[in-house]
C-alpha cells in the first residue's frame, strides 16, 4: 500500500531544492527526502550565491531570500609564507539593482529555499535516509527504500541529489564510489565581527561584500585553496585540499586552517573576532573526468553527486541549481509528451547540460585536476617566486632595476629551469584552454 | 479515547549564543526542536492510544513556525494537530499560557468529543517552570499526575488509571479517575520513530489553526502580557567575579609538582578541611 | 467547563499586569512571608529549612513575620517538625493536621493550602522546587490566579517592597529578575541547596495557628495504593556532600571518568558530572550537577574538563572552594573558580589523587 509519486528527489541541498521546486511548480506530484533534520542541516559552503542560476528558478528571490552581502570586490591572492601577491577587481557596477553574487549563510538560505519548495506543493520529509533504490525485474528504477518502517515509496523517476558522497547511487551500483583524489576536504569557521568593523576593515558599505580567494603555500604543498568571505556580521574563512593529499601528507585540516588564520596577511582581517562555529565538508574536485553516468532508466543525478563543481572558479552551487532545474525540465517535458522515463527519454537532460555552461565549463577545465595534481610546485615554488619577485622589484634599496630584473629571472630559472618554466606554462595553458 | 498532547517548540538551547556586543540572545539560525520532555509524554500518549484505541491530538501555542514542531509530532505518530497562534498571546507567562491552552482544549473537545487525557511535558528547557501542566489541570478540573514513571494500567470502561509517580525516596502508586492531566518523567519510555506513512501524512495533513477568537477566548486581558501576573523586570549577564581563579603555576613543571601545589593551596585556604579529612581517613 | 480562577483575575485592578506596581486595594491587606514546610512520611525536606533561612531575611527586610505552613498527618513527627520550624526561624506555624493529609496528594494539599492562603493572606509564599513542591505550586498559583516564579537562585525585596525573584533564563545563558507586582501572594519556588542552611536556634519558640479544612476522603478521587521505597540506598548524596569531584566533556571518553571516581574515593567525596555527560549516557542523571541537576554547596569542589557554562555555574557557586582544571585558559569556569590549573585533566586528576593520598597518609603515619 505504498504511494507512487511522479518524482522522488533525494536530498534537500541546492540541487535537490531547485529540482523539487521546478517539478512541484509545474504541478507534478513530488516527494523530497532529506536525511538531515532540516534542509541545510547537512550542508556546508563558503558561501556564495550565484544570482543568475537562482533567478532562472525563482525570479524574485531577492524579495524574500536571506542574503548577507552582495559582492562588489574580488581579491585573488597567492600566499607565500609571509607575504601575498595578487590581484583585485572592484567595481561599482556590481552595485546594481539585481546584484550578481551574494554571500549567504547556507543553513538559513536552504531553509528558506526549502520553504518555497513546500509552498510550491512538494511533500518534504526530513530525518529520513534513503538506503537504496528499488528496481524492477528489468533494472529500471521504480522507487526508493528508506530507513523508516514501511519505508518504500515509488515514483516514475528518482533524482539523486544526495551530495558529494552520492551514497545512494554508488550503493545501487549506478556510479562508482567517490575516489579520494576527486574530492577535497574543506574546513571552515564563522567568525563573528560587528557590522561596522567589517565595513571599515574591508572598505565596504552596508550590504556590500568582499570575496578573497587564496592559493599558495597555505596548503603546504597540497593541492587546494582557501577563502575568506564577508557576511553581514561575520566572516567565513576556510581552507581545503584533496583528500588523497591530506592522507599522503598526514596533515590535519584543522592545523591547516590555524596556519591560514595566522598568516600575516590574514590575521589582521580577523582581529577581534569571535569564533562562532566550525564545520567541515567534502567538495567534488574531479572535474569532467570524474562525472559519472548521469541518467538511466528511471533515474538521474544532479549537483555534487554528479561532481558538478568548477574547481578553478570555485563554483558549485550554481551548477547544482542549474543541473537540478534542467533535470526537472527534462522530466516535465517527458510527462507532457506522455513519454516513459527511460534512459532514452532522459538523455535529453545530458544534452541540456552540454548546451549549458555546466558541461561547457567542466569541459574547458577537464585537464586541470590532473595538471595540478602532478605539478604541486604550483602551490609551493610559484608562490614563493612570485612573492620574492614582487618584493625585489618593490623594495627601493639602491640596486638598479636591471639588476633586480636579472635577479628575478635567475630565481625563476634556477628553481624551475627554463624547460620547467616552459612546461609549466604549456600545461597551464592547456588546462585552461 | 481522546488524548491531547501539549508540546512546545523551543530553541535548541545547547546552541544558543550571546551576542558578544549587545549581550542579547542570538536566536537567528539556532535550530528549533520539540521540547525534549514533551516527547516522553507524546510517546506515552501514543502507547495508550495503540492499546485502547482513540486519537492523539497535538496542540501547541506559538508563532506560525511552531507548525514545524506539530508536523514533527505527527511524523512520530500523532493523528491530528492544532496550532494556537495569535499576536495577543505574545509575552504570556505560565498563567496566561495555561489559560489559552485550556480554552483551546475545550474548543477541540467541541469537535472531537470529550477529552479523556491531557499530556504535557514535565517542563520546558527554555522556561523550566513545570507550571503549565498543573495550570491546565486546575482550570479544566483534570486529576493531576506529574512526574509519572510508568502507566501501570488504563481501564477504559471503568475510566480509571493507575500510575507510578516519582516522589522523594521512592515511588507512589496512585489510582485516579479520568479525565487526567499527566506529565511523564524523562527516560520513562523510548520515543518511537515514525513510519514512512506517518511522515508522509505529517507532511500533508492540514493543521487546524486557532487564533484567540476561534479558541473561544473573549476576554483578551487574560492573554499575553496583560494576562501575566509575573513581569520580567530585567535580563542581565551574570556579573563576572572581581578576581578570577588563582592559577597554579604550570609552565615546565611536572604534574606531580602542580598537584602538590594545588593540594597545599587548598589546605592553606581551608585548614579545618585538612583536619577533618585526616580524621576521616584515620577512621577509614 | 468554567474557569474557577475567573473571579479573582477580574477583581485584580483592571486586569492590567503592567510594569508598574499598582497593587489593588484588596491585596494591600496581604502581609507576612510564608514558607511551605514540605513533610512526607515523617521527614521534613531540608529545603524547607533553607527557605525559612531565606524567608527570615525577606521578612526582616519587610518588617513582617515569618510563618511556616505545615500540612501533615497527626503524630509525633508533626509535633517535632513544628518545633524545628521555630528553631529554624519561623515566628509562627500554620498547622493543618489531618489524616487525609498524611500522604501527599495534589487535590488535598492544593485545596488545603489554597484555603489557608485565602484565610490568612500572606504577601509572599515560598515552596521548595521538589517534585512535590512543583506539583503543588502550579495548582495553587493557578487557583489563586497569581504569579509564580520557578527555580529562583536569588530572592530579595526591592525598594517598593515587592519580591524580586532572580533565575536563569534562555537555557541558562542569562539571568532575569521577575516580579509579581499586582497580585498576591507572590509565589516562588527554590531548588534544594540553592539557599544556605540557616543556623538552628535551640529552644527558640513561636505560636501555632491551627487550621482546618473539612475534606471527605470519599470526595478525593486520587487514591494512594502503595509506596515503593527506593531499594538502592547507594544513590548519590551529592546535594549534601561536603566534597565533590566532577568531570565534564573535556575528559573525552566515558572510561576516563574512572579518574574522577578515584580522586573522589581518596577524599571520601561524592562524584558527579555536567549535563552533556548525562545526555551522552556516560553517567546516570542523578550524578548531574547544575541548574537542572543537583545544586551543591560543598566545602571543596573540583571540576575537571568542565567549561563552566552558567547552567553549571548556578549549581556550584555556593561551594567554599572551587578548583577548576581545564586545558583552555579562557574557559568560563576560571571566571568563578577560586583556584585553577590550566592543564590536561587526564594527567592532573591522577596526580591530585596521588598528592592527596600522600598528604593524608603521611600525616596518619606521623599521628
Amino acid at each position: 500500500m505504498s504511494e507512487t509519486f511522479d518524482a522522488i528527489v533525494i536530498g534537500a541541498g541546492p540541487s535537490g531544492n531547485a529540482c523539487a521546486y521546478v517539478l512541484a511548480k509545474s504541478g507534478l506530484n513530488v516527494l523530497q527526502i532529506e536525511r538531515g533534520e532540516y534542509s541545510g542541516s547537512k550542508n556546508v559552503q563558503g558561501a556564495i550565491l550565484y544570482a543568475d542560476a537562482l533567478e532562472r528558478i525563482i525570479p524574485d528571490f531577492r524579495e524574500e531570500a536571506p542574503l548577507e552581502r552582495h559582492i562588489v570586490e574580488q581579491r585573488m591572492w597567492i600566499l607565500d609564507d609571509k607575504a601575498h601577491v595578487g590581484g583585485h577587481y572592484r567595481s561599482d557596477a556590481f552595485n546594481e539593482e539585481k546584484p550578481n553574487r551574494y554571500t549567504i549563510i547556507r543553513a538559513q538560505f536552504d531553509k528558506w529555499f526549502n520553504r518555497k519548495v513546500r509552498e510550491a506543493g512538494a511533500l518534504v520529509v526530513c530525518e529520513t535516509t534513503v538506503t537504496e533504490l528499488i528496481k524492477d525485474g528489468k533494472g529500471k528504477v521504480i522507487g526508493v527504500r528508506t530507513d523508516r518502517e514501511e519505508g518504500e515509496v515509488y515514483a516514475d523517476v528518482v533524482v539523486m541529489a544526495d551530495g558529494v558522497n552520492a551514497l545512494v547511487g554508488s550503493r545501487s551500483g549506478l556510479k562508482p564510489e567517490v575516489k579520494p583524489e576527486t574530492v577535497a576536504l574543506a574546513v571552515k569557521e564563522m567568525h563573528f565581527l560587528p557590522q561596522d568593523v567589517i565595513e571599515s576593515r574591508f572598505n565596504i558599505g552596508e550590504e556590500e561584500g568582499v570575496v578573497i580567494e587564496v592559493a599558495g603555500s597555505v596548503t603546504v604543498g597540497m593541492v587546494g585553496t582557501a577563502f575568506l568571505y564577508t557576511n553581514k556580521e561575520s566572516i567565513a574563512i576556510g581552507i581545503g585540499c584533496l583528500v588523497s593529499d591530506f592522507t599522503e601528507a598526514q596533515v590535519r585540516p584543522a592545523f591547516l586552517l590555524e596556519k591560514f588564520k595566522n598568516h600575516p596577511s590574514i590575521k589582521p582581517l580577523l582581529a577581534g573576532s569571535e569564533v562562532k562555529e566550525y564545520a567541515a565538508h567534502l567538495i567534488p574536485e574531479g572535474g569532467l573526468p570524474a562525472v559519472p553516468q548521469l541518467f538511466g532508466d528511471g533515474w538521474m543525478i544532479v549537483g555534487d553527486a554528479a561532481q558538478f563543481v568548477n574547481a578553478v572558479h570555485r563554483e558549485g552551487s550554481n551548477l547544482a541549481m542549474t543541473s537540478g532545474r534542467l533535470a526537472a525540465e527534462t522530466i516535465i517535458e517527458a510527462k507532457k509528451a506522455g513519454k516513459p522515463m527511460t534512459a532514452q527519454v532522459l538523455s535529453a537532460y545530458k544534452k541540456a547540460l552540454e548546451n549549458s555552461f555546466v558541461i561547457k565549463d567542466l569541459h574547458k577545465y577537464r585537464r586541470l585536476p590532473k595538471v595540478l595534481h602532478h605539478n604541486k610546485h604550483f602551490f609551493t615554488d610559484y608562490p614563493r617566486l612570485l612573492s620574492q619577485a614582487a618584493e625585489t622589484m618593490l623594495r627601493v634599496d639602491g640596486e638598479d632595476k636591471r639588476s633586480k630584473e636579472k635577479k628575478v629571472t635567475k630565481s625563476f630559472r634556477s628553481t624551475r629551469s627554463l624547460g620547467g618554466l616552459i612546461g609549466d606554462m604549456f600545461n597551464l595553458a592547456r588546462a585552461f584552454r | 479515547m481522546n488524548i491531547v498532547v501539549c508540546i512546545k517548540q523551543v530553541p535548541d538551547s545547547a546552541q544558543i549564543r550571546v551576542h558578544p556586543v549587545t549581550n542579547t540572545i542570538m536566536r537567528q539560525g539556532v535550530p528549533t526542536i520539540i521540547n525534549p520532555y514533551d516527547l516522553f509524554s507524546l510517546e506515552a500518549a501514543l502507547q495508550l492510544r495503540d492499546q485502547v484505541g482513540g486519537k492523539v491530538i497535538v496542540l501547541t501555542m506559538g508563532p506560525p513556525m511552531a507548525e514545524d514542531a506539530l508536523r514533527k509530532a505527527m511524523g512520530i505518530g500523532a493523528d491530528k494537530a492544532v496550532l494556537l497562534t495569535d499576536r495577543f498571546f505574545a509575552g504570556s507567562d505560565t498563567l496566561a499560557t495555561s489559560y489559552a491552552l485550556s480554552m483551546a482544549i475545550s474548543k477541540i473537545a467541541e469537535t472531537e468529543g470529550p477529552i479523556d487525557m491531557v499530556f504535557c511535558g514535565k517542563q520546558t528547557i527554555d522556561g523550566d517552570t513545570a507550571q503549565v501542566g498543573p495550570g491546565i489541570a486546575c482550570r479544566l478540573g483534570l486529576n493531576q499526575l506529574t512526574y509519572i514513571t510508568s502507566i501501570e494500567s488504563l481501564d477504559a470502561a471503568k475510566r480509571e488509571i493507575t500510575v507510578q509517580r516519582r516522589a522523594e525516596g521512592g515511588v507512589q502508586v496512585l489510582k485516579t479517575a479520568l479525565p487526567v492531566m499527566v506529565t511523564m518523567l524523562e527516560g520513562s519510555n523510548v520515543v518511537r520513530r515514525g513510519s514512512m506513512p506517518n511522515v508522509l501524512r505529517a507532511a500533508r495533513e492540514p493543521i487546524t489553526i486557532l487564533n484567540a477568537a476561534k479558541a473561544g477566548i473573549e476576554d483578551l486581558t487574560r492573554c499575553g502580557l496583560k494576562g501575566s501576573p509575573t513581569v520580567v523586570k530585567k535580563v542581565f549577564a551574570p556579573k563576572p567575579r572581581a578576581d578570577k581563579a588563582k592559577l597554579v603555576e604550570t609552565a615546565n613543571r611536572s604534574h606531580t609538582d602542580i598537584a602538590n601545589d594545588a593540594v597545599e593551596a587548598i589546605f592553606a585556604a581551608a585548614p579545618k578541611l585538612h583536619t577533618d579529612l585526616l580524621g576521616r581517613v584515620a577512621q577509614a | 467547563m468554567s474557569d474557577k480562577a475567573a473571579p479573582a483575575a477580574a477583581a485584580a485592578g483592571g486586569n492590567r499586569a503592567g510594569m508598574k506596581k499598582e497593587l489593588p486595594e484588596h491585596f494591600k491587606a496581604y502581609k507576612h512571608v510564608w514558607v511551605f514546610i514540605e513533610m512526607e512520611r515523617g521527614v521534613v525536606h531540608p529545603v524547607s529549612w533553607e527557605l525559612l533561612g531565606e524567608g527570615r531575611k525577606l521578612a526582616d527586610k519587610l518588617g513582617v513575620e515569618l510563618a511556616g505552613a505545615l500540612l501533615a498527618g497527626p503524630g509525633e513527627a508533626t509535633a517535632a517538625a513544628v518545633k524545628d520550624c521555630f528553631e529554624y526561624g519561623a515566628d509562627l506555624v500554620y498547622l493543618m493536621e489531618d489524616p487525609i493529609l498524611a500522604d501527599y496528594r495534589n487535590q488535598t494539599y492544593a485545596a488545603s493550602l489554597t484555603d489557608l492562603v485565602n484565610t490568612h493572606k500572606p504577601e509572599i509564599l515560598l515552596l521548595g522546587a521538589t517534585n512535590l513542591g512543583r506539583d503543588l505550586a502550579g495548582t495553587v498559583a493557578t487557583t489563586l490566579a497569581t504569579g509564580l516564579t520557578a527555580d529562583c537562585t536569588e530572592l530579595a525585596i526591592d525598594h517598593e517592597g515587592s519580591l524580586a525573584a532572580t533565575r536563569p533564563t534562555f537555557g541558562g545563558t542569562l539571568l532575569c529578575t521577575i516580579h509579581t507586582l499586582n497580585f498576591r501572594p507572590q509565589m516562588a519556588t527554590v531548588r534544594p541547596r540553592v539557599m544556605a542552611m540557616p543556623e538552628r536556634q535551640e529552644g527558640r519558640q513561636g505560636r501555632v495557628v491551627p487550621h482546618k479544612l473539612a475534606l471527605e476522603e470519599s470526595s478525593i478521587i486520587t487514591k494512594i495504593l502503595d509506596f515503593i521505597a527506593d531499594a538502592n540506598i547507594e544513590k548519590a548524596q551529592l546535594a549534601y556532600a561536603d566534597i565533590v569531584v566532577a568531570g565534564g566533556m573535556g575528559l573525552g571518553r566515558a572510561e576516563n571518568f574512572k579518574l574522577v571516581q578515584d580522586l573522589a574515593a581518596v577524599l571520601g567525596a561524592e562524584y558527579g558530572c555536567s549535563r552533556p555527560v548525562v545526555q551522552k549516557g556516560w553517567m546516570p542523571a542523578e550524578r548531574q550537577i547544575g541548574q537542572t541537576g543537583k545544586t551543591i554547596r560543598p566545602r571543596l569542589y573540583i571540576a575537571a574538563g568542565i567549561s563552566g557554562a552558567i547552567q553549571h555555574r548556578v549549581g556550584v557557586e555556593g561551594s567554599d572552594i572551587i578548583l577548576a582544571i581545564n586545558t583552555d585558559p579562557n574557559a568560563t569556569i576560571f571566571e568563578f573558580a577560586h583556584m585553577g590549573i590550566v592543564g590536561d585533566a587526564l594527567q592532573i586528576l591522577p596526580a591530585l589523587t596521588e598528592a592527596f593520598r600522600r598528604r593524608l597518609a603521611v600525616n596518619r603515619l606521623a599521628g
